[in-house]
């Protein structure tokens, strides 16, 4: 068991450091922070001062070090653009990014489940057909589209939903949350939807087929035997083995959500991380980029970590593998 | 049946008369990005300067309209001797705390603008000592005579040094600072409003500032002021279209013809005082990437005047452009002093013209060059040098064309790497000395041909603007300024496009004026 921690920890650190240093190699040619953070009147000498001062005329790998260094303690220094500490303005963002994506996931199930077994209860009906040719839309719509007519219907033909921002927020130490007012729900509704679009119809069509794989085992064949009632069978006995590969990818799609949210956040001016990143991107604000790439390829990285552990205490034969004892 | 504006005029009048006329209200508004900082002193960028101007007052700002110099804390002035000018500052101004600006408040924010970690030192060049004579009295004391004083103080607000001191805010913040200062997040200045709220990327809420020196005579009904800056914009045009906001800085071209016929929205287009021209490399005895070896074709007047008449700046401002751009022959805007008529016009488009010029110069087959432009930095930057790169095909010129996103574009065209590279320039001090120096001197210190992207030097060029800097004669100085501006277009430095048209969009009941900095008057906001 620890042998299996150990090397899964290790595997982890060695993905984290080649994550830090492509992003860092990457933002060697994003453009030059220096000219924007003087403007377009400044001389040489304020910009040669100011590049020395920033460090930025060190090594390639003097820098990269330094960057490692900063960023085990988790600092990454400030941001080019607004002046303050990275740590901190991602620590302002991560909680509107966090309940998107939370209230996306949300949905995703809550809707995506029940459609996934009605469309496999009912193979061949006509909504069965109705769902499952939505669902290919919502895979194959890019994801700004599907928010920029969510926007056009709801916000500016009907008026019901605003088409931006993220409402008002209640601050809870330093968690800011906009899921305790009404209007920040009223907020959330589009992006939500928006982001949940492709999650849901991936949970639906992978809840179908993995019931209908269910309904054909023989355990199924017993239990109606045995004379069990359709609901005991399919929500009993068939929904239940059904929903642990479910859980294992919607767990590892959390991350994904929230690194996809980039786009989605952009949309609606949603002020998270993913909106961070883009701005950040614009104004060459490195610091701010090399952390978002690093914090996202963290939860990815610690999301796995914890599927794995799950699947050891789950599947029995891992251990046994492990153990050498056959 | 009456037409529906009819039918509606009996309610209307009612609500008018129970609103009245002056009603107050908040103005909601957006545009891409969010001010970098509220630190006045701190990063000189348009559109922070704009809002910071809703909380701090300078000394002098320009009229809206007129766009002459005027008086705002300062009321009158004089010239002691042609390097000490005397300011005294209007009576009874109050920060929003409640206390009096006086004249120590303003040597501190003029020396803090003056400060090692300002960015604002481009605006208090030539500046030698600032002195407190009285209470209410100023002296700017100057390293020579400096004719553009006034319109450098434009920009230079001014902060209580109670505040700041109280505050550990003295010293501005750059990006050498560790962290925040208390500047850079809060703000207390003279001002109309005085901020209630900010919480960057996501709002700026500005109050009526209850001690604002100009509150009696203000045209304005706004008590509340919302910015929120949308990035996506099409989320933009839709929060204006659905009436989230009043008012969008910055629509997109695209947008706007849908805005224009919306009943409840309207569209005012004024020219930016920013020029857009093609720099060209005048300097390396071979250019990079042509198939002319040996020699640099752009050095020859006869090349660069070819280049100039084969562009058909009308289907540009036509097709390109949609009609936003005002075609130009000059390097600045109307608004600029130093700008005439004569200046202004364009050697005519003609593609016989351009190959005779050519043939003349020895390439009657063309060449190739490289051609650089941003593709988001100006309005349709990309397509403008796409549609360029065409019309000098016709000619023989085959240009290279790269587009580069504006991190790269400019420090690229900084280290001169372009052969022919565009650019587009904005004069704060409204004063064609800021052209005329950045992009036509010889490149040297000081500000002197610090984007003369093509390293253009002539002698004559050179004497006329190390006069201008410290000619204090107007009549003298004027006729100098032009006189460079005519010289730039004889020898066809660079190759001026168009003045850009920036197109503001906002409900039909905000009344605003366009301003030539791209920035609102809020003393001239009304919400009716």
């Amino acid at each position: 068991m620890l042998a299996f921690i150990l090397q899964r920890l290790i595997q982890a650190m060695v993905v984290m450091v080649t994550v830090a240093f492509i992003a860092f190699l990457l933002f060697q040619y994003v453009g030059d922070p220096v000219v924007f953070l003087l403007g377009q009147d400044a001389t040489q000498e304020q910009i040669d001062q100011l590049r020395a001062d920033l460090g930025l005329n060190h090594p390639f790998f003097v820098q990269f070090w330094h960057f490692l260094v900063n960023a085990v303690q988790g600092e990454f220094g400030l941001s080019l653009r607004q002046g303050a500490k990275v740590s901190r303005l991602i620590a302002e963002r991560f909680p509107a990014t966090l309940e998107l994506a939370l209230v996306a996931a949300g949905l995703a199930l809550v809707i995506g489940i029940p459609m996934g077994v009605y469309a496999a209860l009912r193979r061949g009906s006509f909504m069965s057909q109705l769902f499952m040719t939505l669902s290919l839309l919502g895979v194959s719509l890019p994801t700004f589209l599907i928010g920029i007519l969510l926007i056009l219907v709801f916000a500016v033909g009907l008026g019901w939903f605003p088409s931006f921002g993220r409402g008002t927020v209640v601050q809870i130490g330093w968690w800011t949350s906009s899921l305790l007012t009404l209007k920040g729900w009223h907020h959330i509704v589009l992006p939500a939807i928006t982001l949940a679009i492709f999650q849901l119809t991936l949970i639906m069509r992978l809840v179908r087929a993995e019931m209908l794989e269910v309904l054909r085992t023989d355990y199924i064949k017993f239990a109606r035997a045995r004379g069990l009632s359709n609901r005991a069978i399919h929500f009993g006995h068939a929904l239940k083995n059904t929903l642990v590969p479910v859980m294992t990818i919607t767990g590892l799609q959390l991350g994904g959500l929230i690194a996809f949210a980039i786009i989605t956040e952009t949309v609606f001016q949603w002020p998270g991380m993913g909106l961070l990143f883009i701005q950040a991107v614009t104004f060459a604000d490195i610091p701010v980029m090399a952390a978002y790439l690093c914090l996202i390829a963290l939860i990815f990285v610690v999301i796995n970590l914890v599927v794995d552990l799950l699947y050891f205490a789950v599947d029995p034969r891992l251990r046994l593998g492990k153990s050498g004892g056959h | 049946m009456l037409p529906p504006s009819v039918r509606h005029l009996p309610l209307a009048l009612l609500a008018g008369l129970l609103l009245g006329q002056t009603q107050a209200a908040t103005f909601k508004w957006s545009s891409a990005s969010d001010i970098p900082t509220l630190d006045i002193h701190s990063q000189n960028n348009a559109l922070g300067n704009g809002i910071h101007a809703a909380i701090y007052d300078s000394l002098t700002y320009y009229n809206s309209k007129t766009f002459k110099v005027e008086p705002r804390l300062a009321s009158s002035w004089k010239d002691l001797s042609p390097t000490q000018v005397r300011f005294t500052l209007r009576s009874g101004v109050k920060f929003s705390d409640g206390s009096d600006l006086t004249a120590e408040d303003v040597v501190f924010s003029l020396q803090r603008a003056m400060a090692k970690t300002s960015n604002f030192q481009v605006y208090t060049q030539g500046f030698k000592s600032i002195n407190k004579v009285d209470a209410r009295t100023v002296d700017i004391v100057l390293s020579g005579p400096n004719p553009v004083l006034l319109n450098q103080l434009t920009e230079l607000r001014i902060m209580s040094k109670a505040w700041a001191e109280k505050n550990k805010s003295v010293e501005p913040k750059d990006g050498r600072t560790k962290d925040e200062t208390f500047a850079h997040r809060n703000a207390m200045g003279s001002g109309p409003y005085m901020v209630k709220e900010w919480q960057p990327d996501q709002k700026l809420v500005l109050v009526r500032n209850p001690h604002w020196w100009g509150a009696k005579d203000a045209l304005t009904n706004v008590t509340d002021i919302v910015y929120t800056p949308i990035k996506n914009e099409a989320t933009r045009a839709a929060a204006l279209l659905s009436g989230e906001v009043d008012f969008v800085l910055d629509p997109s071209p695209q947008d706007l013809p849908r805005m224009r016929n919306s009943t409840n929205l309207k569209v005012i287009d004024g020219v930016e005082n920013r020029t857009i021209f093609l720099g060209l490399d005048q300097y390396r005895d071979e250019l990079p990437g042509s198939n002319i070896k040996g020699k640099n074709p752009l050095k020859d007047v006869r090349v660069r005047k070819a280049l100039y008449q084969a562009i058909d700046i009308d289907a540009i401002h036509k097709v390109t452009m949609r009609g936003l751009s005002q075609n130009t022959g000059a390097l600045v805007a109307p608004q600029v002093t130093g700008w005439t008529e004569g200046v202004h016009k364009r050697f005519p488009y003609s593609q016989d013209e351009a190959r005779k010029l050519l043939t003349e110069a020895g390439y009657p087959q063309g060449f190739e060059v490289d051609f650089a432009c941003p593709n988001n930095r100006y309005i349709n930057d990309e397509e403008i040098c796409q549609a360029i790169t065409a019309m000098w095909a016709k000619v023989g010129i085959k240009a290279k064309l790269r587009t580069l996103p504006l991190v790269t574009y400019f420090p690229m065209i900084q280290r001169y790497e372009a052969s022919i590279g565009m650019l587009g320039w904005g004069v704060p001090t409204f004063d064609a000395l800021y052209s005329l120096q950045s992009l036509t001197r010889t490149v040297g210190t000081g500000g002197d041909g610090n984007y003369n992207i093509g390293r253009y030097s002539n002698p004559r060029m050179d004497y006329l603007v190390d006069r201008i800097k410290t000619e204090t004669d107007l009549l003298v100085r004027n006729r100098m300024l032009t006189e460079g501006l005519q010289l730039q277009n004889d020898t066809v430095a660079h190759i001026p496009l168009h003045n850009q048209v920036i197109p503001w969009a906002m409900k039909k009941n905000i009344d605003v004026v366009h301003r030539a900095d791209n920035r609102l008057d809020w003393a001239l906001i009304k919400v009716n």
